[in-house]
């Protein structure tokens, strides 16, 4: 059982559609315009949605299926919008993602792609890329990672061996990718990250507004991936079946999987990893930010020593989380996620092997009043989690600690940095500074001194 | 850089205000691929009932449609929040292929019991209109189980535009009209429709319709509640704004009760002004409309001497309009006028032929009129213009920020008040704010023009 009670009913669900996670990737390759095959509703919502955290235009074209389509199948509207989309983006990839409406009606997509390229086809027509992405099965994460690997299958051919890797970094923030992008090249370890928002879902103030933005990972990278020599695969609740393990399985490319470095013992794995690959030491930019990190752990640590914490979001991120929680001396007690991959709680207790903090209670497939209703028996003094659990902190009086994706109700979500360590140092500022100003808040007497 | 440029199916969805007369296509289903900015028939269907408080809103289907749309409007409550919450049945792969009734059924008693709501909701999505549960039967059965109206809202995505949605939360909420006691109502009562009470317009209108002795008898939908729609019949007249949204439940109520209609918006002083004005004259007593003068005049006092500060700063420039339905873009219009701007661009999502007559007769040559737009549509209208205002909503407003463009945000997510005419000072002072805040020097346009 993983329901604190068997409710039928979902309130405030902790997940996204499949779809949306898909448009997030495909817009992580450059040139390329997400599509939605589905009625209009689905891309506008999500366009609404992804707007909301990252303040950038994103534009997810739809095949804005109407009554008669859902009857007789969306072909045709598939194809228009195939043809519209490239005579007005002139886009080097669309990627369509499937909705629950065409799943359902069984358009059979890949062979309206093969119909459409044979009568569209040519040296300059887009390349297409589609992902079956129904929302009734699995959550955004699904999609997400449906989509990675939808574009390592279609997209990769037989390549010359070279000297890159891959890195598949999972769903990360802005920010995130841009450090895993700084250091790769500080370990002179040629890179290709999939898929690589960093720049097209986080851009700069511009002249004139680009029809697809700068960005994303290259047509050609992409292309190239199962020559590389290694591929690294962030994630402690990767699918068994994914972009890394099919780059290993058709082109022997050795796949590396580790955890979203997150807190100090996940980025030390991943640095030795880095180290391993490239063969160069660690910069010292790194391990004096590590020494810096450990000297703010020791100066902060009493502000927070035994807090008890709630930790939600995607399983990935919970379980990065989480790890850091336990470093710094909070006690996660609750890690909750929408999504189930079945490798949550495995993969939560994996991250807390070797700290003594006690396992939290780990609970999968649960919504908001799940969430809730479970942090209420349990004492916390904190909840680490994206905005949609503001309203539960708000309730119980305790402070919400924003991390992952969505950040509607702040500025600058796109731009928390998580990873390595001084994303650690980031969010150990932030937590304890949370605590601290809770603390000194609900003082009768308010000292300006800690 | 490669440019905007237009599709040419979408050409006879633009006019340019100049000697020609308007023709223009509307009300048609979205161009494939075109990005429009327009929703689905749920998401029109949503919007219009989800401000009823103390009614369940459930979801019936996957669960991305219940999750976008969960706390997206700024609609307040003066007491219960059951429509804050997000409820769906979240259906899974088997309930498509068994069917989802089962899970429907077990979902309403359990929320029922739990929130003790005066009514339910129940959304059909895409999904639910194609494997075919049968919701009325579902919803009859909770009901006479539970003793609440149980309503089921054909909302399936595809099933049109967002103004299909308007109609199917419409007949809906037609279900409930005319089962409340409606004793003890006076003569001089109306109904508020298509308010939706973001951050509290709805209270601040009622307090004027107050002060001029017209009693309210039922809020559809803004801070709404079930009891009161039941006696919706019971009112002398249905004073319907945003007209797309709620016009239909005022046709029926009026074939139905022979309650008649006026249509007013309470956006900018000459439309607040002219709709209390609009309302006293209906009921044809001398007296409200003296108080109503009264009103108008001691609000114009106040307001007028610190709109004129604004008016001074912000004579002259540009503003770009493109907002869902066609009533606020006439307001807006109006409104910009007031402050002394230009409008060189509006468009809505879901304006009919009417509507769009209408803004050709009231703005300026040159102006472009546009239906159902798209981003890069909108994008080379402001560049076009050189806009230095774009009015929209959230998915407008990265354009206007990306091209260095200032902001107000007048869709149904905001969180300031801009009706009456409190509104009108605070959508002058939030336009005043966007335009001469000194950010825009340092964005490349500006940059650029400081440089030339």
């Amino acid at each position: 059982m993983t329901k604190t009670a068997n409710f039928t009913s979902t309130t405030n669900a902790c997940k996204l559609c499949k779809p949306l996670g898909a448009s997030l990737a495909f817009r992580g390759v450059e040139g390329c315009v997400p599509f939605l095959h589905g009625s209009q509703g689905c891309a506008t919502y999500m366009r609404r949605y992804i707007i909301s955290h990252f303040n950038e235009p994103i534009d997810i074209a739809s095949s804005s299926l109407g009554e008669k389509h859902a009857i007789y199948g969306g072909a045709a509207n598939l194809k228009l919008g195939l043809k519209n989309v490239t005579a007005k983006y002139a886009p080097q990839i669309i990627g369509v993602a499937t909705t629950c409406l065409t799943e359902t009606i069984g358009d059979n997509v890949p062979m309206i792609l093969d119909a459409y390229q044979a009568e569209f086809g040519g040296e300059d027509a887009p390349q297409v890329v589609h992902v079956s992405t129904p929302s009734y099965t699995g959550t955004h994460m699904e999609g997400f990672h449906a989509a990675t690997t939808a574009l390592v299958d279609q997209l990769t051919r037989p390549a010359v061996k070279h000297d890159a890797i891959n890195l598949l970094s999972g769903f990360i923030s802005t920010a995130d990718i841009r450090y895993l992008q700084e250091v790769c090249q500080d370990f002179e370890l040629k890179t290709t990250i999939l898929p690589d928002y960093s720049a097209s879902l986080d851009g700069q103030a511009l002249n004139d507004y680009p029809l697809i933005p700068e960005g994303g990972t290259p047509l050609a990278a992409i292309r190239t991936m199962g020559g590389a020599r290694a591929t690294i695969e962030l994630g402690a609740t990767l699918p068994d079946h994914s972009a890394g393990t099919l780059l290993e399985q058709r082109y022997q490319t050795r796949l590396h999987r580790t955890a979203l470095p997150i807190g100090i013992r996940a980025t030390d794995a991943f640095v030795e990893l880095l180290v391993t690959l490239s063969g160069n030491p660690v910069a010292e930019r790194y391990s004096s930010a590590r020494g810096r990190l450990i000297d703010a752990m020791v100066d902060g640590h009493k502000y927070i020593s035994g807090k008890r914490a709630v930790v939600f979001g995607e399983e990935d991120l919970v379980v990065g989380l989480t790890s850091f929680l336990a470093e710094i001396g909070i006690r996660p007690v609750l890690c909750a996620s929408g999504g189930h991959s079945g490798k949550f709680e495995q993969g939560v207790n994996a991250a807390l092997e070797g700290i003594d903090c006690g396992l939290p209670l780990v609970r999968e497939d649960v919504d908001f009043f799940d969430i809730e209703q479970l942090a209420q028996e349990l004492e916390v003094d904190l909840v680490v989690g994206h905005s949609k659990g503001y309203a539960f902190a708000r309730r119980m009086d305790i402070p919400l600690i924003r991390v992952g994706f969505p950040i509607h109700d702040r500025v600058g979500g796109q731009r928390i940095l998580h990873l390595g360590y001084h994303g650690a140092q980031l969010l150990f500022d932030t937590i304890t500074n949370a605590l601290i100003a809770k603390k000194q808040g609900d003082s009768a007497v308010g000292y300006s001194y800690m | 850089m490669k440019s905007a440029s237009l599709l040419d199916s979408r050409e006879r969805q633009i006019h340019r205000k100049g000697k020609l007369p308007i023709e223009i296509d509307c009300n048609t289903a979205s161009l494939a691929g075109a990005v429009s900015q327009r929703a689905c028939v749920f998401c029109g269907s949503r919007v219009v009932l989800y401000p009823i408080a103390d009614a369940l809103h459930l979801v019936h289907g996957p669960i991305g449609c219940a999750v976008y749309t969960w706390d997206i409007r700024g609609a307040l409550s003066s007491g219960p929040e059951i429509h804050r919450l997000s409820f769906s049945t979240d259906l899974q792969e088997m309930d498509v292929i068994f069917g989802g009734e089962p899970k429907l059924a077990a979902a309403l008693e359990e929320l029922i019991d739990r929130h003790a709501p005066k009514a339910a909701f129940v959304y059909s999505t895409c999904i639910v209109g194609l494997i075919g549960d049968d919701l009325e039967a579902v919803c009859s059965k909770i009901s006479r189980d539970k003793g609440i109206p149980v309503l089921p809202v054909q909302s399936e995505g595809f099933k049109g535009n967002k103004r299909a949605g308007y109609e199917a939360a419409c007949n809906a909420m037609a279900r409930l009209v005319g089962s409340g006691d409606i004793s003890g109502i006076s003569r001089y009562s109306i109904n508020i429709l298509g308010d939706f009470n973001l951050a509290g317009e709805i209270w601040l209108i009622r307090d004027y319709f107050a002060r001029i002795g017209i009693e309210v008898v039922a809020n559809i939908t803004g801070d709404g509640r079930v009891a009161d729609i039941q006696r919706a019949h019971g009112a002398a007249l249905n004073v319907v704004q945003c007209s797309g949204a709620t016009m239909e439940l005022a046709t029926m109520m009026e074939e139905r009760y022979q309650i008649p209609c006026l249509r007013v918006s309470y956006f900018g002083v000459e439309d607040m002004a002219e709709a209390l004005y609009s309302v006293a004259r209906h009921f044809g007593e001398p007296l409200l409309l003296e108080k109503a003068a009264a009103l108008v005049k001691a609000e114009l006092e106040s307001l007028l001497p610190e709109l004129g500060r604004y008016q001074e700063e912000l004579r002259g420039k540009k503003a770009a309009i493109y907002v869902g339905g066609a009533f606020k873009a006439f307001s807006l219009v109006k409104a910009f006028r007031l402050i002394g701007m230009d409008v060189v661009m509006v468009g809505s999502q879901t304006g009919t032929t009417r509507d769009y007559e209408e803004l050709a007769e009231i703005t300026d040559d040159g102006t472009i009129i546009v239906d159902d737009a798209n981003p890069l549509e909108l994008v080379s209208f402001i560049r076009e213009k050189e806009v230095d205002l774009f009015v929209g909503g959230v998915k407008e407003r990265p354009i206007a920020y990306k091209l260095g463009v200032a902001f107000c945000d007048h869709n149904h997510e905001r969180k300031e008040m801009l009706a009456g005419f409190q509104g009108m000072l605070n959508f002058a002072r939030e336009v005043y704010a966007s335009v001469m805040s000194p950010v825009w020097q340092f964005v490349p346009r500006r940059a650029e023009e400081g440089a030339s």
